[in-house]
């Protein structure tokens, strides 16, 4: 290892209490952290501290990478935000260039030199952390996308060869894709005759919408299935219509219970009461 | 590639088991057209379970053997389109407007076993 490395990397380790300490005094300045306790915030600093010198010393950083997703892990959902964990890395680039200062004031070449060598790692170490969080939150927040768009369509049979599809909240194109693909994929499964698919929870439809649930009419026909769309409202049949999206194919249904009812019809089932109540 | 039809009753099942060539589905259409009039058929039901695609040809191709059909006094019913391929073909507008469609064989015979009894109803 170079000598100038080597210099620094022990300076960094021999003054490891003090400059530790400064870092967590400047953080509780800053109020950077806000979501954790000191004590927290002390011993994260610490794993922090060493993974830094390590990257320093070792001039690899897939260590450095790992720590970070891993931290960020931890913190994302206590609520830690982008901005903190950049602010607390940059802190601590401060905290050490500033120990340099002082210790080679009095040598100009020397600090010089130093910096040179401290420079480029201190600025890959700021940029391995931040990317490592802002990777972690993008992970995170696909992850939950993907969820949302799971539980908010689920096809169910609710009679042989009748499925109910209720749509509840937006829809955008992936998610209508997505809507698509798994009720097609249903009416193999089920050998569906009929779908109701109810859209009282949607609020509002554009253009690109319509044709989406229109195509998804069309291509359920292929597969031998009736679509009966039930629930539109007002402004939604406005919408339609104003468009001219082509209803000719679509069999509508004011509500969700004139919509099984008819549905129910079409298989052949009749609802009958099993007796007179009092007799 | 020949296509296989066989005879089930007064109905007619072709089979497809692979892709098929434009010539291959114009010779299946005419062998459909000629066996219908052959047998006196009353249905005809294609099955395509075995296609990954479906493009215009065979779209328009299936259209034709279904009016074709109807003219020589028989009831045509596609079966078996998979998912990928129903989402494909709507996404292109290729709709089989006007053609029957049923999600499997034994889906398809119930459809043409109904038309057949409406018609017989009608005639009464």
């Amino acid at each position: 290892m170079a000598p100038l490395l080597s210099e620094l990397v022990s300076h960094l380790r021999e003054s490891r209490t003090q400059l530790r300490q400064e870092w967590a005094r400047r953080i509780a300045l800053t109020q950077l952290l806000r979501a954790m306790t000191e004590e927290e915030i002390f011993a994260e600093a610490t794993s922090v501290y060493d993974n830094y010198v390590e990257a320093l010393e070792t001039g690899t950083f897939e260590a450095l990478q790992a720590y970070s997703r891993n931290l960020s892990e931890r913190i994302i959902p206590r609520g830690v935000e982008t901005h903190e964990v950049v602010g607390i890395v940059l802190l601590l680039r401060d905290v050490l260039a500033r120990s340099l200062f002082a210790k080679y004031h009095e040598d100009f070449t020397q600090l010089n030199r130093i910096l040179d060598t401290y420079e480029p790692a201190a600025n890959r170490i700021a940029n391995t952390v931040a990317v490592g969080f802002v990777q972690e939150r993008e992970r995170i927040i696909l992850q939950q996308q993907e969820a949302i768009r799971e539980l908010s369509t689920p096809v169910l049979q609710v009679r042989e060869r009748l499925l109910i599809l209720p749509i509840i909240g937006v829809i955008d194109p992936h998610r209508a894709r997505q809507l698509t693909e798994q009720l097609l994929r249903a009416i193999r499964t089920n050998r569906a005759k009929v779908v109701v698919i109810d859209i009282t929870g949607v609020a509002a439809m554009d253009a690109n919408v319509a044709n989406h649930l229109v195509q998804t009419v069309e291509a359920a026909r292929l597969l031998g299935a009736t679509v009966i769309v039930t629930g539109l409202s007002p402004e939604i049949a406005q919408t339609l219509v104003t468009i001219g999206v082509d209803l000719s194919e679509m069999a509508t249904v004011g509500d969700l219970q004139g919509g099984i009812e008819e549905a129910e019809r079409l298989l052949g089932y009749k609802v009958l009461p099993l007796a007179e109540p009092g007799s | 590639m020949e296509v296989p039809i066989l005879k089930q009753g007064q109905y007619l099942i072709a089979s497809i088991q692979s892709a098929l060539t434009d010539a291959d589905l114009s010779q299946l259409r005419e062998a459909l057209i000629a066996q219908v009039g052959r047998y006196r058929a009353r249905g005809v039901i294609v099955d395509v379970t075995a296609l990954d695609v479906m493009d215009s040809f065979a779209v328009r191709t299936l259209r034709d053997v279904t009016h074709m059909a109807r003219l020589r006094g028989s009831e045509t019913v596609i079966v078996g389109i998979q998912p990928e391929v129903a989402f494909a073909m709507v996404q292109l507008g290729l709709t089989l407007k006007g053609v029957a469609t049923a999600l499997d064989l034994e889906e398809g015979l119930a459809f043409l076993d109904q038309r057949g009894r409406d018609r017989v109803e009608r005639g009464n």
